[in-house]
Order: structure tokens, then sequence, then C-alpha cells
């Protein structure tokens, strides 16, 4: 839904227009430069009645958000992905759907968001253009608004290319309190499909390998699959998107938190075979690799069909399975059935030094 | 990538493991003690805990996990120059991702990095030639390691800087070479390993023939092995078979990729490049014979040991370490006085903790060591702890 309404303004206002190729330090001075390059830029492309006051601050209605829910969430993430561009997404898209996918999670209604870019002087300004642009058409598929934002260029080799940062705010409606101390014994695990897509593509694209697997980003906005999941399994305990870290981490976190044992099967974690032959490849474990379309939800016992059901019934769920169970072994150890056979532990990651992925 | 499966198959792992155990219940009468069966190459041990083949075997067998992880065993003295190197200025030093971690006597090269010096992680040798032809102002050195494996390809990567004459190019070589290793820990007193794994990949650049020493002079039976789990546990029951019938041989498991004579192009290269070192110091094992190589006079010009002047100096093992008698498999890992309290894969304090490779990081990560331990115990093969 569109919290914003649309037909506030009644005409399309005229835009400054940029000429300039590249970002310089002058778009960052605060002069002419800089407005010509929010207007032409940012604000053409975000194209909402708040964002246009062009006041310092977005302002909006107590009342209008408390029709959402009794309690707000508030969020930040910062996005310095490289490369800019990959397979099935952009920066652009990841700082919108990171942002109101961590909203989500903790059942909140993602209504706005801001942006905040540092750009590194020599930008391409087309490509500043596109990232725009990407972020707004993600954030209206989305119906969230983004309705504040800065700007900041610094000079060569002072950041890389460009970095994002967006701000959610949602809307926790009333009675729902998801956390992830509440795992309890006999409670199922669900994934809404294949692990380590966003992982293995960045790390692809980068280039440094020079395998040419076709793997493309998971990249999506989660809230609209979250929606259905909890109105199908209202008592659901738990969710978290699997970003960085993989499954395996969130899954150690549940652990630790609710003090649990968790066993998993291997044979039934939902992993595609070019991701399982870029990990064999690179000796990578696809358990670690990060997503951004993927979340893990701990079900009660008695709601995991439900569940299941109305999480395939999704498009961005569709190959969603039940990996595995909250035990009362060990508290704090999560532990895997492997597709060979044996059992093995799945812990946390010790200090990996993989490349810049979200 | 669909091939694999075949070789991660549980039911004919299944069919393998009824026969290992009726194996182990005719021999174990003659042993009087587990049997203990070696593997030396860092990439079974890999396997073995990411399918947990240790847990689906009888507890009469012990997987002792060998030396065969290059970062592992890479002294602390080695480090310590790879780091006085990368932190000059004009350097740019290159590397494998598992190299960045390994501690040296004050910090390791990933905090080397953070303190300002150029280290970057590359996938293979030739990346770093590329980096000094796009750098030609700046001296781009390979750490270059890592047993018979890597050897070719470092070798190759120096061959074409000499062709290509760039100069700006070196290697700082810490290659090791695995026979003389398996024979000084066949030549250790307290030497009690029954059957080895040989190193498939190695064995790919090396042969059959370099093991023969281990069947006919130390009558232990050794079965080349490939690194799918089928693969492990196929090589584990052929060493049992000999075992079981008094034989000791080379045996290859891994036909499929290991050629019995090796590859001639490879070891061609390694030869035209490398030479023995009179000895190398390993980690947790002590200096060995003819265990490491080093560039040739030919190639001095890429030789970074002769490029640049370096400390040199020879740091011993944290007295508390215990990775030696692990290696040998003297004790478990968790055995060792440091495990898991001083020594943790963060903070690690001894060779085996470094890589994921190393027995005491893989037991800590993947290993579920209660209850290994309370299985041992039921087996009366450890004492229950107080
Ligand atoms: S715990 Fe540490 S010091 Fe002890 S044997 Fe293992 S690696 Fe060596």
């Amino acid at each position: 839904m569109s919290v914003v309404d649309p037909d506030v303004r009644t005409e399309k206002p005229v835009r400054a227009r940029l000429s300039a190729a590249n970002v310089t330090l002058a778009h960052g001075g605060g002069g002419k430069a800089m407005h010509d390059l929010i207007d032409s830029v940012f604000i053409d492309s975000f194209d909402n009645a708040l964002l246009e006051t062009m006041e310092d601050q977005a302002r909006m209605s107590l009342s209008a958000l408390m029709r959402h829910g009794d309690r707000l969430a508030f969020t930040t993430d910062s996005y310095v992905v490289s490369p800019l561009e990959f397979p099935g997404g952009d920066i652009g898209k990841l700082a919108v759907c990171g942002t109101i996918n961590d909203l989500a999670v903790g059942g909140a209604t993602p209504l706005y968001l801001s942006c905040a870019v540092i750009i590194e002087e020599g930008l391409d300004v087309e490509l500043l253009r596109r990232m725009v642009r990407s972020m707004a058409d993600t954030a209206k598929a989305a119906g969230v608004a983004i309705v504040t934002g800065d700007t900041k260029v610094v000079g060569r080799g002072a950041c890389d290319r460009l970095f994002i940062n967006t701000t959610g705010i949602g809307v926790i409606r009333e009675g729902l309190n998801l956390s992830v101390s509440s795992a309890r014994s006999g409670d199922a695990i669900l994934v809404n499909g294949m692990l380590g897509d966003h992982g293995a593509t960045i790390l692809n694209a980068r280039g440094d390998m020079a395998l040419t697997t076709p793997i493309a980003s998971d990249c999506a906005a989660l809230h609209g699959l979250i929606e259905d999941l909890l109105r199908a399994a209202p008592g659901t305990r738990f969710i978290r998107d699997a970003t960085r870290g993989g499954l395996a981490t969130v899954l150690n976190e549940i652990a630790v938190a609710s003090k649990v044992g968790i066993d998993i099967e291997e044979a039934q974690t939902p992993l595609r075979e070019e991701v399982k032959g870029f990990c064999e490849i690179l000796g990578l474990d696809p358990l670690y690799l990060a997503n951004e379309g993927k979340i893990v939800c701990v079900v009660p016992p008695g709601e995991e069909q439900t569940a299941l059901k109305a999480m395939r019934a999704h498009p961005l769920g569709s190959e969603s399975a039940l990996i595995g169970r909250i035990t009362d072994g060990r508290a704090g150890r999560v532990s895997m059935q492997t597709v060979f056979g044996g059992r093995r532990i799945v812990d946390m990651l010790i200090g990996e030094q993989l490349p810049r992925i979200c | 990538m669909k091939f694999v499966d075949e070789f991660r198959d549980p039911a004919k792992a299944q069919s393998l493991l009824v026969e290992i155990r009726q194996m182990v219940e005719r021999i174990r009468p003659k042993m009087n003690r587990p049997l203990y069966i070696m593997e030396v190459c860092g990439g079974h041990t890999h396997a073995i805990f990411r399918y947990g083949i240790e847990t689906m075997l009888p507890d009469e067998i012990e997987l002792v996990h060998g030396p065969g992880c290059p970062v592992c065993v890479l002294p602390m003295g080695r480090i310590d120059d790879c780091i006085a190197i990368a932190e000059r200025p004009n350097v740019i030093m290159t590397t494998f991702g598992d190299a960045m971690r390994v501690p040296g006597s004050k910090k390791s090269l990933l905090t080397a990095k953070a303190e300002g010096a150029d280290v970057r992680m590359v996938y293979s040798p030739l990346d770093a030639l590329q980096l000094a032809k796009a750098n030609p102002d700046k001296e781009v050195v390979f750490f270059g390691l890592g047993f018979e494996t890597t050897m070719p390809s470092t070798a190759l990567t120096v061959l074409r800087a000499e062709a290509e004459g760039i100069r700006n190019f070196s290697l700082f070589c810490n290659h090791i070479t695995i026979i003389p290793t398996v024979k000084a820990i066949l030549d250790s007193p307290d030497f009690q390993i029954d059957g080895f794994l040989g190193p498939g990949h190695v064995s790919m650049v090396i042969g059959n023939e370099p093991y023969q020493f281990i069947a006919q002079h130390y009558n232990r039976p050794i079965v080349v092995s490939g690194f799918e789990p089928l693969d492990v546990l196929h090589g584990i029951w052929m060493v049992l078979k000999q075992i079981d019938e008094g034989r000791s041989e080379v045996e290859n498991q891994y036909r499929r990729i290991v050629p019995e004579g090796g590859n001639a192009v490879a070891l061609d290269a390694i030869g035209k490049v490398f030479e023995l070192r009179e000895f190398f110091e390993w980690r947790g094992l002590g200096s060995i014979d003819h265990s490491g190589v080093r560039v040739r006079e030919a190639y001095a010009a890429f030789d970074a040991e002769k490029k640049f002047t370096m400390p040199a100096v020879m740091i011993a093992d944290p007295k508390a370490c215990q990775c030696g008698e692990v290696l040998k498999g003297i004790i478990k890992p968790w055995a060792c006085r440091v495990y898991g309290k001083g020594c943790t894969p963060e903070t690690p304090m001894g060779a085996l903790m470094v890589s994921s490779e190393g027995a005491c990081a893989a037991y800590f990560r993947f290993g579920d060591i209660e209850k290994i331990r309370s299985r041992r115990v039921e087996a009366g093969i450890e004492e229950a702890s107080a």
C-alpha cells in the first residue's frame, strides 16, 4: 500500500537539468551544483510529495502510523557492495530491499525509508541515476516511500564509488511478538527457497575467479511473503533474513538466544546445483553464503504445513522447505545430518575474510 | 556438477560400512587396541569433518589427522619473514586466503594488512603475475605455499614471468614436499599408525611410485584416495582389507584421476624451477630433512629470498603446544593442554587450529566432542574425565 497520497500534487514540476557526466566535489559543496544533482537525480526519481517539500526532515502523521499497529519499528543499514551492479540486482535495489526486510522480519509493515548516499568523486552520473531509479522502482513496487535523504561527495579514494545508507520505519501490529529467544523444542525451521545465491553471485561477479556460473542474486523485498506466512501461521515464533553469514549464522543465533539445540538435514536444505558446484571449486560452505531474499522462520509444531503451503504459494517462496527442527539437545548447538549419512556441527563462522557482499 | 552425487550416495556408504564393521570384528582380537589410520592430506581431513564420516565409523577405528594442511605447518619465523617483506614500501604481497590468518610471532598477514601493508588475496599465482604487469612500479611478491599440488602452478608462473621478462615479480617460496614428512612420522619412536590414506591431489602430480617405501620398508598399507566422502570411506575400506588380509601395498582408489606415473608436464616444471632444501622447519614437527623446496639459482631473479633481506629468525612453538603429538596421533586434539582454552580458531596458538583443514580447528568447528568422548569412554578407549 502507498502511504503517501500521490494526488497531493497536481502537476509534475520542472526539474533542473544536470549536464555534468561525472560527479565532482562541487556536487557536494552545498551550492547550485548540489541542488541540481539532488533535484535532477534524486527528487525526480523518488517522486513523492513528502520529499518534494524540501524541508530538512520528513514529517509524518502519528495517527496515520497508528492505523498500522501499536509499535514503531526502526532500523538502519549501510550498503557498500562491490560491484555496484550484478546479476539479479544492484546496490540501489539492495539498499531498499535490505532495510525493508529488516523491518518485515520483525513483523512490521514497512512504510518509510531514508536514503543517504556517499559518492566518490568521478562517479558516472548516468550510473548514479540508474542506481537511484532502481531504488525508486523497488520502493514503489514494495509500497514504501523514500521520504528524506542526504548526499555527500568525497574525494577519490575516500570511498569506493557509491555507498548507500537507508533507514526504515515500519509499524508492528498489536499482539505480534516475534523473538529470537522464543524457539522451543519441536518447532519447525523453514526457509523460503534456494540458499547462497546472493553470496555466490557477488563473488562470481567480482570476476576474481573467472568462472562463468549462471547465478543471480536473490535480492527481493520479503514483506509480502512474511505477511502471508504470519496470516497462515499466527503462532510463528521468529523470522530472520539470512544475510551476511548465511543460514548457519542465523541458526546459531537462534540456538544461543533460545538456549536450544537445532538439527537440520543437509538433504532438505535447498541449494542450487550451480551454487553447490561453485562452492565446491572455491572451498566455500554454502551454508555461510549471504542471501538477500531468504528468511529463516521458526514455526510451532502443528502450523508447519500451513506455513509451508502459504510460503510456497507466494512467488518468492515457491521453493520453500522444512529443513529441520528445534531440539532439546545441547543449548546453542546446531548440528546437521549430512547427505552422506554422517553428522556434523554447524558452527558460527570465524572471521572469514570475504569481499564486500552487501 | 551433478556427477558428484554418485560419490555421496548414502546407500553405497551403508554397504561399505557393513563390510568395514565385519573386518574390524575380525581384526580387533589380534590388535587389542584401536586401529589407527592416518589421512595425510588436509583435503581428506576436510571431507571427513564436512560429511561427518568419523561419526559413521566403528569406535575401534581412530582417524589420525596428519600433517597435510600446508597452511598449518608453516613455522612462525617464515610468517614473520613474509610480513617483513609485505611491510616494505612499494611491495604488494599476494597469497591464498587461508594463509592470511596464520599467526607469526607478533601478527598475521591480515593484521599487517590492517596496519597498512598492501596484502592481497589471489586465487592463483597467475593472478599475482597479472598484478605485477598491471603495477610495473611495484614489486609484486607471491607467498607460495603448499605441497606438490600447488607447486606446478607456482613453477609455471615463474617460468611465464621469465619468458615474458617480468622483472617486478618474485616468489617467497614455502612449498613443501610430502614424502620426507611421512617418513619422519614413520620414523618417530612413538609411531603407531596402522595404515594410510594417501593424498589424491599430490599423487596426481607425483604418481604412486614414491609411496612404495611405506608398504615395502615399513609394512604399512597406503591407499591413495579421492576427496568425495565415498572415496574416503572406500579408501578406509581398502586399508582395512589389506590389514585383514595381511597385505601392505600401495593401492590407488582414485584411479579416475591419479595416473600411476603422475603428471610429466607438472613434474618437469617443478624440476626446472625448484630444488630440495637441505631441511625445512615444520610447525609442530620440527626440522625435517629435504622436506622443502627453494627456487633454483637459474631463477634467482624471481626469488624473494634473494631479492629482499629478511629477519630469518627461527621461532620455537609455544611450550604448551602439543601439535606434534596430535599430528602423530598420540593424543586426540581435545587432550591438548590448551585446546579450546588458550588455543581457539580465533586465537590459534598451534598450527592445527589455523585453517579448517587443521585437525584441532576441524574438531573445534565440526566435531561433537562430548558425543565422541562419551562413546570412547563407553568403548573403553578413553578414560572418563574428572
Ligand atoms: S589445541 Fe592448539 S596447541 Fe594444542 S595441539 Fe591443537 S593446535 Fe596445537
